[in-house]
């Protein structure tokens, strides 16, 4: 993975210092409520119900075990203990003191890590592929284009702030694992005819109040202008974006109103300045960046491995597991691990420092020390040997880590919600656990299949519950919580928004209303077919009837 | 405390006397004190030979839904381009800044007026801006430090500096993490 040299770290040690006296000056009531907290946002820094949050980057998901030491032990010091992975590919402490932040940011950078732009109204951490490098179906490893990207967001002078928060993502597979048709600039690293790289550019997808999917403006882009073309993005949304409301400044809403052809043509003008500039990517860049995402020293194995197949076939839980849990890898005999945060009953996405040492010793043991977090906010070990399958499942087990359940209903997408966050209308993390409680049987959750099932506590959609094949949203009705379902949701490059359906219930009613949902499913399932399948197929009409049923049970209860 | 000029990194002496438009009022009517002036990009507009025939420097301030190419052919004229930023959080200004030095290639003073306190100097200086009107209230010698917030930058803006790439390349260092 990337490491830094002495200019990221002169830049995070610049920065550290920077906020130490930001926050001295704030803590001395030398600077305002209101003008210290845009930057202690673009220092990761939230005021949510209980207290300071700090949000630490993870640029693209990447972790070294060592940082994930000392993560572990960021928690135990300032924190309650454990942190909670996010949506985002971050990591959120929810208990750390204001005055203690800016020595949490100096132990972070000791370990090349920093909060820079986790929030605020500018470009925040970009996120792709948690089988970057890896996976099977992929085309291009996107990590050197989005490491260059990190280090040319960092501290941009000129986009720090931008009408309204801006996420980019990348993706290199078939399969498109990072939700890029959702983000204000998504980007596919392909390959013309002619095999040279380059980026196809997707704008003004996102969730929120207003979902959209986002628009292609430029089929082909050399890879070399990359940050010329973002650039030529940013001005113009800097410039035109809405600053008037807060729900219209995203950069979708300028994309829709100019139409997306009219905005393409505004950037493809301002690009016109900036092609071929000093900013274009010279070749020895991409080379030394790219460098760094190598293969690690894999061995030459066999794809078989007898010792695994044989586990495999003696351990129903073994087998269970590894159904769900293991992935397939482009070198024979290797595979890579989700290692689930969703044990049933507990807030997704959290973990232990104490799991965090476990995952420390499992990655320098089983996956050359190095980790991924997922946007379903779960850790993945990309590198692991199929021959150590057995004894990596053993020890993750043992640590709570092996829930079967990823890609399956209970591996739910969670926002922190009302327990947290102030803008939340509602709660999301007991519904998550209810629901958890209420599919525990794993032979019904593996006979249902794979379903994603998101959570967000308000509009802002951070558990991106419009494409979850089942979606939840929080919802304040005369100051009481609420909770609209939607179906027919899907991430992927054919994303789809789901749809509402019916009213809202009351958080008591949420589990009986999944399983209904799960009910109707089941009835009308054809072989082999998922849920969000049958739900295309035979509309929301059957599910809403089966709703129907609920409250008029709830009605008699 | 008073408004106060950053100038050249050091506090400086405004000379130039602020000319404001109240909503409504019609430019041609906006009285005009003796000596520099910096007028709004309207009057500039409504008055612009009146306004050459002086003898005393004049500027212009732009709102952050100005054009900056609507000044195109009078840069060589100003003394001062004032861009007034309303709410230190609305960025327009950053980009209005880049297009006047690197479109338009303006080498006059560039100057940021309005919300502008010393968290934003280092990238408002990145932006091409050389001239700080540091709001009432705040302390202009104490803000000096914040222009050297950061020596190590990743990428080219309006200030010349080139991307970590087209420098020269930094020794890779062991590792600490
Ligand atoms: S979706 Fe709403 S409630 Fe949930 S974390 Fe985001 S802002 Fe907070």
């Amino acid at each position: 993975m990337y490491r830094y040299d002495s200019i990221d770290r002169q830049v995070v040690d610049e920065r550290v210092a920077q906020y130490r006296d930001q926050t001295r000056r704030f803590l001395a009531g030398e600077l305002s409520d209101d003008d210290f907290r845009p930057l202690r946002l673009q220092n990761g820094l939230y005021i949510q119900r209980q207290g300071p949050m700090l949000r630490v980057a993870i640029p693209y998901g990447m972790l070294s075990s060592t940082q994930l030491r000392r993560l572990a032990a960021i928690a135990r010091t300032y924190d309650r203990g454990y942190g909670h992975f996010t949506t985002r590919q971050n990591m959120q402490f929810n208990h750390p003191r204001l005055e203690d932040v800016p020595q949490i940011l100096a132990e972070l950078a000791e370990v090349e890590m920093h909060a820079i732009q986790t929030s605020g109204n500018c470009i925040r951490n970009t996120t792709t592929d948690q089988f970057a490098g890896v996976a099977p179906d992929e085309h291009v490893d996107p990590r050197a284009l989005a490491e260059i990207l990190r280090q040319w967001s960092t501290l941009h002078p000129e986009f720090a702030y931008l009408p309204r928060k801006f996420k980019i993502a990348f993706n290199g597979a078939d399969v498109d694992r990072a939700a890029t048709l959702v983000q204000d600039i998504g980007f596919w690293a392909v390959r013309d005819a002619r095999g040279e790289l380059g980026l196809k550019v997707i704008v003004g997808g996102g969730l929120g109040r207003t979902p959209i999917i986002g628009s292609v403006i430029r089929e082909f882009l050399p890879w070399q202008e990359m940050l010329t073309y973002t650039e030529a993005v940013l001005r113009v949304y800097n410039l035109h974006g809405r600053r008037d409301n807060l729900y219209k400044a995203r950069i979708k809403i300028l994309v829709k109103a100019l139409g997306p052809e009219e905005f393409a043509r505004q950037v493809e003008a301002e690009w016109q300045h900036l092609r071929g500039s000093e900013a274009t990517i010279p070749e020895h860049e991409l080379a030394r960046v790219s460098a760094f995402f190598a293969d690690p020293p894999y061995e030459s194995l066999s794809d078989e491995d007898a010792a695994y197949e044989k586990a495999v076939a003696d351990s129903r839980a073994f087998s269970l597991w590894a159904g769900r849990s293991v992935h397939a890898h482009k070198r024979p005999g290797y595979a890579a691990v989700t290692l689930s945060l969703k044990p049933h009953g507990l807030p997704p996405g959290d973990a232990s420092a104490d799991q965090m040492d476990v995952v420390v010793g499992l990655a320098d043991r089983y996956s050359f020390g190095e980790l991924r977090v997922t946007h379903e906010q779960n850790l993945v070990l990309a590198d692991v040997r199929k021959r150590d399958l057995h004894a990596l499942w053993l020890a993750a087990r043992e640590a709570g880590l092996a829930t079967p359940n990823r890609g399956l209903l209970t591996n739910i997408i969670c926002c922190p919600g009302g327990d947290f966050c102030s803008l939340a209308n509602a709660k999301s993390i007991p519904i998550a656990t209810a629901i958890q409680e209420k599919f525990d049987d794993l032979d019904w959750l593996h006979d249902i299949g794979e379903l994603d099932l998101n959570i967000s506590g308000c509009m802002n959609s951070c558990g991106h519950h419009h494409i979850g094949h089942i979606g939840i949203l929080g919802v304040d009705k005369h100051g009481s919580e609420w909770y609209q379902v939607s179906i027919g949701g899907r991430q992927g490059k054919d994303a789809a928004l789901g749809e509402v359906i019916g009213p809202s219930f009351a958080a008591t009613e949420v589990p009986g209303v999944i399983e209904k949902l799960v009910e109707t499913y089941v009835e009308h399932r054809r072989e082999g077919e998922l849920f969000v399948d049958t739900a295309q197929r035979i509309g929301i009409a059957p599910f809403k009837a089966g709703i129907h049923g609920v409250e008029r049970e709830i009605v008699h209860a | 405390m008073r408004s106060q000029l950053i100038r050249g990194h050091r506090v400086v002496e405004d000379e130039f006397a602020v000319v404001s438009l109240p909503e409504g009022a019609d430019p041609a009517s906006a009285p005009l004190p003796e000596g520099p002036v910096i007028v709004p990009l309207a009057v500039w507009s409504a008055r612009r030979e009146e306004l050459l025939s002086r003898e005393h420097a004049v500027g212009v301030q732009l709102s952050p839904t100005d054009v900056p190419s609507t000044l195109a052919e009078d840069l060589a004229r100003l003394a001062v381009v004032a861009v007034h930023f309303p709410k230190f959080a609305d960025g327009r200004g950053y980009s209005i800044a880049y297009q006047f030095r690197r479109r338009l290639g303006y080498r006059g003073e560039l100057r940021a007026v309005g919300d502008v306190q010393r968290d934003q100097l280092y990238y408002l200086s990145r932006s091409g801006f050389d001239a700080f009107l540091i709001k009432e209230g705040h302390d202009a010698q104490a803000a000096l430090a914040s222009l050297h917030d950061f020596n190590a930058t990743y990428q080219a803006a309006a200030d010349g500096r080139l991307p970590r790439f087209r420098a020269a390349p930094p020794a890779r260092e062991a590792a600490g993490g």
